[in-house]
């Protein structure tokens, strides 16, 4: 991690250094909440990434799921005078203060990845985030279009109960779904969005629905339990991919790999580049005052066995997820 | 004692009966409280004290009998309804908060109040010209805690009293009390007498029980056995009744046999001391020997005790065991050696509660033993078994927790834990402290039994004649100092008294 | 206290029952079987296959318990453990990666045992120091991330079988069979029994409490080691965010389920084992009952809260609950007056 951040920051710097004396050099402080995923690793990474190649000078720094932290972070680089912030919140709530004087030393602030409470809505220039309800149904479409008249019986994977992406994704997958009579969510559990709980549910799924012979597809809110999902399967003596369909959301490396071999068939990815629509946004209202829409939205891209999976895996792994 | 010709009974208890699965804690007894007597109800541990006052306090259901206040049939169903009755408990642990204030503690629940704020003033007005009336002249605003366990009885009696209680039980109420504060609590006792309280004594002090109860009522195993005035009840015949056996009066008479003195050096330690605990000593044990140590509480008593068996690590000086030089950084170390310690704090310091008499018998041989040479269920049930005989504890079931045993019996299942490793010395600190009558004369003559047969052991005791009764040699302490050793025909309780007394100026002076 | 409830665990065992009862109601087919690829195939075989990280984790507990401690690290154990495990499995060779993990949770265990009985810490204190770190050490081992490995040979301790059953189970059996004929055949049963019912008569009664404490530490991070890397094998990878989370709460579930007092002392093994089994068996009826997941809690809590009432000696009867009731209007009554 470190020996990667100080090859990220010496980069940078070459860059910085190759520029001609004069070239307006924008610097933008990212508060991140830390990196309690592979997802935000890769994240970070992606960031680091996308301001190198607008030659930003990114300043990160990692909160450790902690607003006050997070607060803390802005006030400084509200000090340090820079063009713009970047704030990935922990929580929803709370924001007003530390955004008003943000907003007062006329430094804007886009929010990356998650949204704030509606009251902090001309507190900041624009929200970056992907909309997880569109998610669901880019889901649900891929499954309806793949089994068409067919009549189908989903068993869904729920990511944490009470957590909004969740509940999102479930909404979008249900609204599909209800469009499609020969659709039918058969059993829902939570799986808490981890490999160990998706494979213990999908056991019980298994044995619930007759050994699984009358499942059709698994639908899970993120990769990890797919991935549990499709051990769960395996061992059960089932082909995933093959005898039962899946798809899942997020688009980590390990669901190519499963891909690539077969075991799985679909997945909505969740980009992990929210800097770079974000650095455009910056740059165009710098440059030619553009003002951006309130929230930018990034696109749920699909992909399935005919993307060359294996290669995406390869592209996708080393970005710490 | 001033009383009117046969008073009309305050309190009656008529054929209680009270059983706790197949035990029969109370057959059939009765019990009568005049207005305005002090009645000391007396028995030995599990003779059923307990369970008869809490029969009557509503703690426990009555499965017979009846029981009349003022010739009024009640059923108190808890010790709440019974204090609404008026029959307040006072039990040895105080049972009030000892981080509010004294006036707090008096008022609690019912504090004088003005739209509903408590008029702190009135009330520590009213707590102060109480507890005058009990003769304490105490800043009642300080925490309860704060004051000596008798004062702290003593508020727990006026915010009875004050609660119009009519029946006061006092369950051992003067077990941790010194002689000055047995006077404080006596003379409340008295003056709540005389206004027509009816008092319950419990308590194991004989000599206080003569000094203050006007009738005493013995019960022994569950049954009563009579109710006798006091003044008219020679101690001997009142230990009958108690113990239901003859039993020579403790006269303090020494049956030592001078001959035991002589036997081989078993441990012994010179010069050994901790700095702020206790001063270097020499102190020399020999095998069928009795040392007794004497001297007031804090003296250093139990501190040599502690440093003889490695419970606290000397400083200085050096113990040979049989002639060889040891090592005595730990009570293990100590139970290597074969030493055994019998502590002053028995529920703390002593039995394991939850394990049955068993464990808690093969609990020392085991720890010496080590961990890979464990008995086998068949051994343990045998030591157990030999030991519940030799030493009579009862009830005789190896399987029963020692926690529900009465003091005396886990005093003999303490003394079984080290017997059973063939001790070679032996520590035993008061070893006789809270154990009834019976129990206690025979613990003394264990003790003898043991030394005849070699064991060197070395007992403290508060009690001088318990120490001349069975002491070859006596160890005076004063302020953490060894000051002096008498043997043979010296040993009597004028000779430890002056011993423990000598010099007092000096002695104000150093503390 | 003095009333200890009866060693034979009547009441947990019943609760078993009736909770395999309850899934059999629920999931008509619970206790059919087959073999699939030379291992057993089935819900009963699920509630034991999935229950043996608990089953471990509650069999090093309930000894830390019984010298009245607690172990709130071991789940964090369980992730640090599985991390190296994962970590190491596709370079080197299988004894050594075990050697590493479980010799990992031998050194938690004894690091808790230190601060516990050398430096007279609280056990609840003490352990929470690693609760905390022992996950961010994990995360740092991981680096965030799931480490995933392909190796067969540690993947057994996940998927493998022993005459038809899972390895996870077989491992949580023999541990629980080790566990038992070390603690009861030697006399380490007795003094951990003498250390948590009073340490201070039991220091004085020559028992080496310090080195008890030490021991039975040692044993728990050992325990969650080993429930660690059966969590990787599992899943094929190690997730230091979410592997063992939550579980020593389980584990501690497991320990009171099984009769264990909290205030130590008295033990037993096997009846931890079916308070760990209880739990997984209630988890696996709820997952296999379709109710939705936003009851998952609820019914759990009823549960636990039906079983630890099955089995308190003052509920015995419903004349207890009465009497109790009686006695509480007459305090509010006596509050009133």
């Amino acid at each position: 991690m470190t020996l990667k951040a100080l090859f990220a920051a010496t980069a940078t710097a070459a860059v910085m250094f190759s520029l001609p004396a004069g070239a307006a050099q924008l610097t933008v402080g990212f508060s991140q909440i830390g990196s309690e995923s592979g997802w935000r690793a890769a994240e970070t990474s992606v960031s680091k990434q996308e301001a190198a190649k607008r030659q930003v000078n990114l300043k990160i720094a990692d909160a450790q799921q902690k607003q006050e932290n997070q607060i803390k972070a802005i006030r400084s680089f509200i000090a340090q005078g820079v063009d713009a912030i970047f704030l990935a919140p922990v929580v929803a709530s709370g924001w007003e203060a530390v955004l008003k004087e943000a907003k007062e030393a006329k430094i804007p602030v886009v929010l990356l990845d998650r949204d704030i409470d509606p009251s902090g809505k001309d507190l900041y220039l624009t929200a970056v985030t992907s909309d997880s309800v569109h998610e669901g149904e880019v889901a649900g479409e891929w499954l309806a279009k793949t089994v068409g008249d067919k009549s189908c019986s989903i068993v869904e994977l729920q990511g944490t109960v009470g957590a909004s992406v969740a509940t999102n994704r479930k909404k979008g997958f249900d609204d599909v779904v209800a469009k499609h009579p020969n659709l039918k969510v058969v059993r829902s559990q939570t799986g808490d969005f981890t490999r160990a709980k998706g494979k213990e549910v999908m056991e019980s799924f298994i044995k619930a629905e007759g050994g699984g012979k009358s499942i059709c597809a698994v639908y899970a809110h993120n990769d990890d339990m797919m991935v549990g999902a499709i051990q769960a399967m395996k061992e059960a003596g089932l082909k995933p991919g093959k005898d039962i369909l899946t798809v899942s959301i997020d688009a980590v490396p390990d669901i190519f790999k499963a891909m690539a071999a077969g075991e799985a068939n679909a997945t909505v990815e969740l980009t992990p580049n929210m800097a770079g629509p974000a650095l455009d946004a910056i740059i165009a209202s710098k440059d030619k005052g553009t003002v951006p829409p309130k929230w930018i939205q990034t696109e749920s891209k699909l992909y399935t066995a005919a993307d060359d999976p294996q290669k995406i895996y390869d592209s996708k792994k080393g970005l710490g997820y | 004692m001033q009383k009117g010709p046969d008073p009309a009974p305050l309190l009656d208890v008529r054929g209680l009966a009270k059983s706790f699965g197949a035990l029969r804690a109370l057959q059939d007894v009765d019990f009568t409280l005049r207005a305005g007597e002090i009645h000391a109800l007396l028995g030995e541990n599990g003779a059923g004290k307990s369970t008869l006052i809490k029969v009557v306090t509503g703690v426990f259901a009555r499965d017979a009998g009846i029981v009349r206040l003022d010739g009024a049939e009640i059923a108190p169903r808890s010790a709440k309804a019974a204090l609404d009755c008026g029959i307040a408990t006072v039990y040895q642990e105080v049972n009030l908060l000892p981080n509010l204030s004294v006036a707090q503690n008096l008022f609690l629940g019912r504090q004088p109040t003005r739209l509903g704020v408590v008029r702190q003033a009135e009330m520590r007005r009213r707590a102060t010209a109480l507890l005058q009336e009990f003769g304490l002249h105490i800043d009642v605003a300080a925490p309860l805690g704060n004051y000596s366990v008798a004062v702290q009885h003593v508020t727990a009696i006026a915010r009875a009293v004050d609660l119009s209680a009519r029946v006061l039980i006092l369950d051992e109420p003067t077990a941790s009390l010194d002689r000055h504060e047995v006077e404080i609590l006596f003379r409340v006792m008295r003056q709540l007498a005389l206004r027509g309280i009816g008092i319950v004594f419990v308590s194991h002090f004989l000599d206080q029980v003569y000094e203050i109860s006007d009738r005493i009522t013995v019960l022994r195993n569950g049954r009563l056995i009579g109710e006798r005035e006091t003044a008219s009840l020679p101690r001997i015949e009142l230990i009958r009744m108690m113990l239901g056996r003859e039993l020579a009066e403790t006269t303090g008479e020494r049956v030592a046999a001078p001959a035991h003195g002589a036997g081989e050096a078993c441990v012994s330690f010179e010069g050994y001391g901790k700095a702020g605990t206790i001063a270097p000593f020499d102190l020399t044990l020999h095998h069928g020997e009795v040392v007794g140590l004497a001297g007031l509480l804090g003296s250093g008593r139990t501190e040599t005790a502690r440093l003889v068996f490695g419970a606290e690590r000397a400083d200085s000086g050096e113990v040979k065991v049989e002639g060889r030089a040891a090592r005595l950084h730990s009570p293990r170390d100590a139970v290597a050696y074969g030493f055994g310690y019998c502590p002053e704090e028995r529920k703390t310091d002593g039995i394991i509660a939850d394990l049955t008499v068993r464990e808690n018998i093969v609990l020392a041989l085991q720890a010496r033993r080590g961990l890979h040479r464990p008995l086998s269920r068949g051994e343990q049930d045998e030591i157990a078994k030999r030991f519940i005989e030799l030493l009579d504890i009862r009830p005789p079931d190896p399987e029963r927790p020692i926690g529900l045993l009465s003091g005396g019996n886990q005093q003999k299942v303490l003394l079984a834990r080290w017997l059973a490793t063939s001790p070679r010395l032996l520590v035993l600190d008061e070893p006789t402290r809270g154990i009834d009558v019976g129990a206690h004369a025979e613990i003394i003559r264990l003790i003898r039994e043991f030394c005849d047969k070699g064991l060197a052991l070395l007992v403290i005791s508060s009690e001088l004649d318990e120490i001349v009764t069975y002491s070859d040699r006596v160890v005076v302490l004063r302020d953490r100092v060894h000051v002096e050793q008498l043997q043979g025909d010296a040993i009597d309780v004028t000779n430890i008294l002056a011993a423990i007394a000598a010099d007092g100026a000096a002695r104000g002076a150093a503390s | 206290m003095m009333a200890r409830l009866p060693r034979h665990g009547l009441a947990q065992i019943l609760a078993l029952v009736m909770i395999l009862a309850v899934d059999r109601m629920v999931s008509p087919q619970f206790f059919d079987l087959r073999m699939q690829d030379g291992r057993l195939f089935g819900s009963v075989i699920d509630v034991l296959n999935r229950g043996a990280p608990v089953v471990l984790l509650s069999l090093g507990m309930v000894l830390v318990i019984a010298t009245r401690g607690i172990d709130l690290s071991v789940g964090a154990v369980m992730a640090i453990a599985g991390a190296i495990a994962a970590s190491l499995a596709d370079s080197h060779s299988l004894p050594l990666v075990l050697a590493a993990a479980l010799g990992t949770g031998l050194i938690c265990g004894l690091w808790n045992g230190f601060l516990v009985a050398v430096l007279g810490i609280q056990p609840i204190i003490a352990t929470l120091i690693l609760m905390v770190a022992g996950r961010g050490i994990a995360q740092l081992i991981t680096e965030g991330r799931i480490v995933t490995f392909t190796s067969p040979d540690l993947g057994w301790f996940g998927a493998g079988a022993i005459l038809g059953f899972p390895a996870p189970v077989v491992i949580a059996a023999g541990m629980l069979g080790l566990t038992v004929a070390v603690v009861r055949g030697s006399a380490l049963g007795l003094l951990i029994e003498a250390t948590g019912g009073n340490a201070r008569a039991s220091e004085l009664a020559g028992v080496g409490t310090r080195l008890m404490i030490l021991a039975v530490y040692a044993w728990c991070g050992l325990c969650a080691a080993l429930a660690g890397i059966i969590s990787a094998a599992d899943i094929m990878g190690a997730d230091a965010n979410n592997a063992g989370l939550w579980l020593e709460l389980d584990a501690i579930l497991a320990v009171v389920i099984g009769g264990t007092s909290l205030f130590g002392g008295r033990f037993s093994l096997l009846l931890a084992v079916v308070g760990a089994l209880i739990i997984q068996a209630m988890n696996t009826g709820i997952l296999l009952s379709g109710y939705p997941p936003e009851l998952n809690l609820l019914v759990k809590a009823v549960v636990v809260l039906a079983v630890l009432l099955l089995q308190s000696p003052r509920l015995a009867g419903l004349a207890g609950l009465a009497a109790r009731l009686r006695g509480a209007r007459l305090r509010l009554k006596g509050a009133k007056a």
